[in-house]
């Protein structure tokens, strides 16, 4: 194999530098996804540490997923995208796969108590909080894409400071 | 109706006891929310002759109908009381998620009434509120009350908003912090916690927030969002609100030494640009807002190392030049201590400036200020005075915690000609003489000396009259200026995007498309004066007339020593034929009363019975 998956697959890639903690991906991902306004119910989560960083995460579809692992009822599909499917008629609101996750990608929902984490909007053919997040901080891209952009962040710094 | 969530909590603070109201929708349309609803809930609830720290107070939080919906900008809330700093209607308007939060449990606001026994906070859960005990809280900080209260709920997701140290030892002008870095700032809201004993609300919300057409209202919020990343926000958004220092020096009119000039000859190094070279670390939006003004400093040297706060234009113009201070890790210091002890910055440098001036003329000395030499320029004393008068320490604490008017009063000796306020309220950092429509603004305002409520000063900066005098044009100009900024102020959205918006018509749409009550922006701005003159009634309640419709003496009687705006100063027959427009324009008598006829005309029928001329 050439590249590993992880190479491949698409995930949400938040730039700390620019996301400033708007919480607008969150609004946006309850209004495309559940119909409503609703911070709670949003797949992607925006997380402050005072007082300077910000980022915002979603599922990191892991080349090995140990929210599948963990799911002691078989309620957890990996997709060919790498994406995680929850079957909801499987799913009884354990939580062992929010516990093992490590981004906090998976949440519960209020009403259900069913697992849910996002699907990177293939209903709309791209993440709906990517398309509005203001200030272009989150990407839907490969970590490879990912790791080319950081680079050419750090060599516009340098340009910017006259190569000093 | 939707938008509103139907009901708000009612909270007993001498009784503990809990309950809810419905919200009437000739409420929801008449006054829309936020200062409309503030203001019918003080002029409702708080009878003549009411002292602001007596449990005979309200204490009113109120969010507007645009609160959790995806309107950008639109977490905000207001706080409502009569003001302990100056005896009429007050308030302040507040972001961070906090509104989305109350909004999301489902609730339209919260009245508090009463005086609790013993120290307490609201923890609103959803469909349950509760007041709990705060006792282990009192005497920390805001930030401090923030951290535990989430980490004792076991939720660092709630939102909390809380009062600080100053408030507690009743200081006139207490803020209420939340999300750290937003205020409820002026007029002393923290103060009024702080008489009931009331240390925080902290708010968990897990519902929906519904709307009339979320997918009209998904693309009219797509397209502002768009918008707020143009021209019309650019300035917030690269420098932040400091970009005036710069603006405002060239033109004379950035005051400095409490209001002596226009000019500072240390602009440059307090300057939005230096600021962002060497302290800005961060950029951070509140909640839902895509402008994103908020520029976080840190001091990286120096006796304040480490010190991490948010500085905007006015805290920056009054703790930095107005006392001749140039040094911003000092003021960052001054920011950050007024932001944790919970006081307001623009009282706080202003009357920091007042007693400088004092001290430089004699009025004050050492003995007075607790050893501190408190010149012009100074800025560790400057520091050191406002960590006094935020925990009401020694002599100097004590004083200037009572606010620049009624500490000028008690040093007496000419210092009032030069205590720079309107009705108590500490003058924000514009000119009082080289910016002459925002005077009359600031003087005209409910909430006394005051660059938010008309936002008369843009025509002034822009050169669009002549500022350096007055005439009987500029009524109308503050006067519409204060019916829109009601209806922006009680939706309530960000006074930083109302450049985005094509219209109020449009600002109607976004009502109608969130609440399904059909509106125009001609209905809104009727409604932005309703909201206006009901507040004013609450004032004229208080015994305010036309003497109080003044800015203080320096004003008059001192021409400004700037080259740029030499000799400018308000001529007296020139500020009573403007004031005139303005109480005429407004359909108020010549002490600045509404008339029956006018009150009557906006449904304010009780009103005009009680209070009309």
């Amino acid at each position: 194999m050439a590249l590993s998956q992880q190479k491949t697959r698409r995930i949400i890639v938040c730039d700390t530098d620019k996301c400033n903690g708007c919480q607008v991906c969150e609004f946006m991902c309850s209004i495309a996804k559940e119909k409503t306004t609703n911070q709670k119910k949003s797949r992607i989560r925006a997380m402050r540490i005072e007082p300077f960083f910000n980022i915002a995460i979603a599922c990191r579809k892991c080349e090995k997923p140990v929210c599948e692992r963990a799911c002691p009822r078989d309620a957890i599909r990996v997709l060919p995208d790498g994406s995680i499917q929850i079957e909801k008629d499987k799913c009884n609101g354990c939580g062992w796969c929010i516990e093992s996750c490590e981004f906090g990608a998976l949440r519960l929902s209020f009403d259900g108590g069913v697992a849910f984490t996002c699907d990177f909007c293939s209903d709309f053919g791209e993440p709906q909080c990517v398309k509005y997040c203001p200030k272009k901080a989150l990407k839907y891209i490969t970590l490879e894409e990912a790791a080319k952009e950081s680079v050419r962040d750090v060599l516009l710094n340098v340009i910017d400071k006259g190569g000093k | 109706m939707k938008g509103y969530a139907g009901k708000y909590l009612k909270v007993n603070l001498s009784t503990g006891v809990v309950g809810q109201e419905p919200l009437q929708e000739g409420m929801a349309i008449h006054y829309l929310g936020g200062l409309g609803f503030g203001a019918r809930t003080l002029v409702d609830m708080v009878s003549r002759g009411t002292e602001p720290f007596s449990p005979e107070n309200v204490l009113a939080w109120w969010p507007g109908p645009v609160a959790g919906t995806i309107l950008p900008t639109s977490s905000k809330f207001g706080v409502f009381a009569l003001s302990p700093l100056t005896g009429i209607f007050g308030f302040g308007i507040c972001s961070g998620g906090f509104a989305n939060e109350l909004k999301s449990a489902g609730w339209d606001g919260i009245v508090m009434t009463g005086r609790s026994s013993k120290p307490a906070y609201l923890f609103v859960d959803d469909g349950n509120a509760e007041l709990k005990d705060a006792t282990k809280y009192w005497g920390k900080t805001t930030w401090e009350t923030e951290d535990l209260i989430k980490e004792d709920l076991g939720d660092s997701a709630i939102r909390v908003a809380a009062m600080g140290p100053a408030s507690e030892r009743l200081v006139r002008f207490g803020n209420i912090t939340t999300d750290k870095n937003r205020q409820v700032g002026r007029s002393g809201m923290g103060a009024v916690m702080g008489s009931k004993n009331v240390k925080a609300v902290a708010v968990r919300g897990t519902g929906d927030v519904e709307v009339a057409n979320l997918d009209e209202l998904t693309k009219f919020a797509a397209e502002i969002n768009e918008r707020c990343q143009g021209p019309k926000t650019e300035k917030y958004r690269v420098y932040g609100t400091p970009a005036n220092i710069l603006v405002h020096n060239r033109i004379g009119c950035l005051p400095t030494r409490n209001f002596q000039s226009g000019t500072f000859e240390g602009a440059e190094e307090v300057s939005g640009e230096r600021m962002s070279r060497t302290h800005v670390k961060k950029i951070l939006a509140c909640t839902n807002c895509p402008v994103a003004c908020d520029h976080v400093n840190e001091v990286k040297d120096g006796p304040y190392a480490g010190t991490v706060a948010s500085v905007d234009y006015e805290s920056l113009g009054q703790l930095g030049p107005l006392c001749g201070v140039s040094d911003l890790n000092a003021i960052t210091k001054a920011v950050a201590l007024c932001d944790e002890l919970g006081v307001d910055t623009i009282s706080a440098g202003v009357v920091v400036a007042w007693a400088m001036e004092c001290f430089e003329k004699g009025l004050l000395t050492k003995d007075d200020t607790d050893g501190l030499d408190l010149r012009f320029g100074n800025g560790d004393a400057m520091v050191e005075a406002v960590r006094k008068l935020s925990l009401k320490e020694g002599k100097l604490g004590g004083l200037l915690s009572e606010g620049v008017k009624r500490a000028s009063q008690v040093v007496g000796r000419g210092s009032d000609k030069f205590a720079i306020h309107c009705k108590g309220m500490e003058w924000a950092a514009y000119s009082m003489r080289s910016l002459q429509t925002s005077t009359l603004g600031f003087c005209t305002s409910i909430r006394g000396a005051d660059y938010l409520r008309s936002g008369s000063y843009q025509v002034d900066v822009a050169g669009k009259v002549d500022r350096l005098k007055l005439d009987s044009s500029r009524g109308k100009i503050v006067y519409e200026g204060e019916n829109q900024y009601a209806v922006i102020d009680s939706l309530i959205i960000c006074k930083f995007t109302r450049g985005v918006y094509t219209s109020f018509d449009e600002i109607a749409e976004a009502y109608t498309l969130i609440t399904g009550i059909e509106m125009t922006g001609q209905q809104l701005v009727e409604a932005g004066e309703r909201i206006y003159n009901a507040a004013k009634c609450f004032n004229v309640r208080f015994g305010a007339s036309r003497k109080d419709d003044y800015p203080p003496p320096r004003a008059f009687e001192e021409p400004m020593p700037d080259d740029v705006v030499k000799g400018a100063r308000i001529v007296r027959e020139e500020y009573d034929a403007a004031l005139d427009s303005y109480y005429e324009g407004r359909g108020w008598n010549k002490e600045g009363v509404p008339t029956k006829q006018k009150l009557i005309e906006l449904g304010l029928t009780k009103e005009a019975e009680e209070l009309g001329a």
